[in-house]
């Protein structure tokens, strides 16, 4: 029978099935940070049972972690607290532990790929919804509870019903100036925020294959935000040449037969989707967010629709452009900004400070603009210097900051005041996301990159 | 963590007819720094709750005392967003043990079930119903009854059936989660994980 890749991943770790009920899954490898993984171990305490594989759980600390200054001790206690919780407890369950000054410290879906735990054909999950970025490697890999980090622990399963399958094929050629955030967000607008809901989707068509790592990853990573569980894209010889040599990635003789092993894992020809999307890569812009969820996006030089033009309750999307401070029809071009927000899981990799360098170099940070650059991780920092990025970043007016989730979603010091402007580089546009009260507007680097050095919102394709 | 029994449940209803009530809404990030499950209640839609200076908001259905009940009535696409299992928390720790929408988004939806907060996804039609009911009389009932997957809208009698899998129903029935299940099938998943690449 004719399968798709995720049936060939799923169906390889099914421990059981159960009859009107889930498929005992089995976890490949686990993600767990300081913030959904305590009162998981105060789980395993209670019932006193010991982790399963502790050499299959990667801690690292990345939510709560100050962007500045992290050689000093954490001022929030709480959040100084939680650190300190994750540190303990993987020393007492033997599990591997990249904290606070660690150098392979970073967000854990940047730490991840980087040191090779990623893996096609592999299944990942963390507690935390944007996992789904492992699935740019042809893994299945999503968010999941607290409960569930408690269950993976002890007994390295969960219990999932197998999602439906959505493939989105996107073919043909991107204009100058469109990248990866933009093609997410363009589906996501297609989508809304629920219309992948109960699938699992497949990326598929020329886009992707010719998409590099960095950008599968950040398409990857927005999957949930249209409800999907997540989302992969088979992997082809870009992948291998990225995982080749990292550290946990198979070497010699094992990693020749994963290869040949990985090279299977497609979707064979004739294989049938419960739902499918096409678009033609022609039909999309630059994107920007003017709501408060990321289905709320249009191309940058459009303007905001009416109430009757869009899906859903008018009552629902009139509360929320009240929130934004916008009006129905308003232009997106030349809004004023106030903050701007390079990182995060969705475009904290080397790829995006690259794209967000070449648009402000040889100009000036806007007075008006507080800019946060956040990368991903250690690593990722390192090759912004080697690479000479910080350099033309520095002379342009900006500073780059430490390793962390950040701005993102204002769990650190890192908050958009209330009523402020950001132009942000992350995943969700929620009220108060970015802080009580913020406005956040998403897009990608070079949008952000553009609106940095304009004080407003601008597009970028004016500035190339 | 073994929680309380669902059977059936009669109550009032708190309506909150919003669309893509997301996770960050029903407890803001900033909450999440504690390290054991307590005093989630207390920030359950903590920013249309409260204001900055923690002044409740007389506008916000949970500060008015019109409206009570275990069971929350949210409007289509319920808990989108992150996977925070503190937002189930948050629902189940300020009294609720069911939530009833048109949608709700997949991870919230699992969080609850593995928590004993009961997620009833009715038709667009019947939640419009309900909201009609508690609008005509806050104090109306709705029955939720698990055994028989039915809500039911006490003053007219009008009923609706849910879906939920045997071995889910099952759990909530008897106060059973999944590591009890998992526990007494470890050997099973060793055997399993022996044969796996990675």
């Amino acid at each position: 029978m004719s399968t798709t890749l995720f049936d060939k991943v799923w169906d390889s770790h099914v421990v059981r099935k159960i009859e009107d009920g889930p498929d005992v899954f089995f976890i490949d490898r686990h993600f767990i940070h300081e913030v959904t993984s305590p009162v998981a171990f105060l789980g395993l305490k209670s019932r006193n049972i010991k982790v399963l594989y502790p050499e299959r759980t990667f801690a690292t600390a990345d939510h709560n972690t100050p962007t500045i200054n992290q050689h000093l001790p954490v001022e929030d206690p709480l959040s100084a607290n939680q650190l300190k919780a994750l540190e303990d407890n993987a020393a007492e369950y033997g599990i591997s532990h990249w904290g606070l000054g660690h150098k392979k410290n970073g967000i854990v879906h940047v730490v991840g790929p980087e040191n090779g735990i990623t893996l096609p054909g592999a299944t990942i999950v963390c507690g935390d919804s944007h996992t789904s970025t492992h699935g740019a490697f042809g893994a299945i890999a999503f968010g999941i509870g607290t409960s569930e980090v408690e269950m993976v622990m002890a007994t390295q399963c969960i219990m999932q019903p197998k999602p439906k399958k959505m493939r989105i094929n996107v073919n043909g050629t991107l204009s100058k100036g469109v990248g990866p955030k933009d093609v997410a967000l363009y589906i996501i607008s297609k989508l809304t925020t629920s219309g992948g809901t109960g699938y699992f989707a497949e990326y598929a068509g020329n886009v992707f294959e010719e998409m590099s790592m960095e950008g599968r990853m950040t398409v990857c990573n927005l999957s949930i935000e249209m409800g999907a569980r997540g989302g992969m894209i088979a992997p082809d010889q870009k992948t291998f040449d990225f995982l080749e040599g990292r550290l946990y990635a198979p070497k010699g003789e094992a990693w020749t037969k994963a290869v040949e092993y990985w090279k299977t894992l497609k979707t064979d020809t004739d294989a049938v989707f419960d739902s499918e999307l096409n678009i033609d890569a022609a039909d999309i812009e630059p994107m920007i967010t003017y709501g408060t969820n990321p289905g709320m996006g249009i191309g940058i030089s459009k303007s905001i629709p009416s109430a009757n033009q869009v899906e859903g309750g008018a009552e629902t999307y009139k509360k929320s452009l009240a929130y934004m401070g916008f009006q129905e029809n308003d232009v997106m071009i030349g809004k004023p900004i106030d903050f701007v927000f390079l990182g995060s899981c969705t475009n904290g990799r080397i790829e995006d400070f690259r794209a967000f360098t070449e648009i402000v170099k040889g100009r000036k940070k806007a007075d008006n603009v507080t800019a946060w650059l956040v990368p991903g991780s250690h690593v990722v920092e390192a090759q912004i210097k080697e690479e000479g990025l910080l350099d033309i970043l520095t002379e342009s007016g900006f500073v780059l900051r430490q390793p962390g989730c950040s701005a993102c979603l204002a769990m650190n010091d890192d908050k958009v005041p209330a009523g402020k402007y950001a132009v942000s580089t992350s995943n969700r546009n929620f009220e108060g996301r970015q802080g009580p009260g913020s406005r956040t507007l998403l897009a990608s680097p070079i949008m952000a990159a553009a609106a940095a050095v304009t004080g407003k919102l601008t597009d970028p394709r004016e500035l190339f | 963590m073994a929680y309380d029994k669902f059977n059936i449940l009669t109550s009032s209803a708190v309506p909150l007819p919003i669309e893509n009530v997301d996770t960050d809404q029903i407890i803001p990030a900033r909450f999440l720094k504690a390290t054991e499950r307590v005093g989630f209640g207390d920030n359950l839609f903590r920013d249309w709750r409260y204001n900055g200076d923690d002044s409740p908001k007389a506008d916000f259905v949970l500060n008015n005392p019109t409206y009570s009940g275990k069971i929350l009535v949210g409007g289509k696409n319920f808990g989108s967003g992150s996977s925070r299992e503190h937002a189930a928390w948050s629902v189940y720790d300020y009294g609720f043990r069911a939530v009833v929408s048109s949608f709700f988004a997949d991870i919230f939806k699992g969080n609850c079930l593995n928590i004993g907060v009961l997620p009833v996804q009715v038709s667009a039609e019947f939640s419009d119903k309900i909201f009609a009911a508690i609008e005509a009389d806050p104090n109306t009932e709705l029955e939720i009854n698990l055994p028989e997957q039915t809500i039911t809208l006490k003053a007219t009698g009008e009923k609706e059936s849910f879906d939920i899998n045997g071995y889910k129903k099952n759990n909530m029935l008897n106060g059973f989660d999944d590591i009890d299940y998992l526990q007494n099938i470890k050997e099973d998943i060793i055997e399993f994980a022996d044969k796996l690449p990675y």
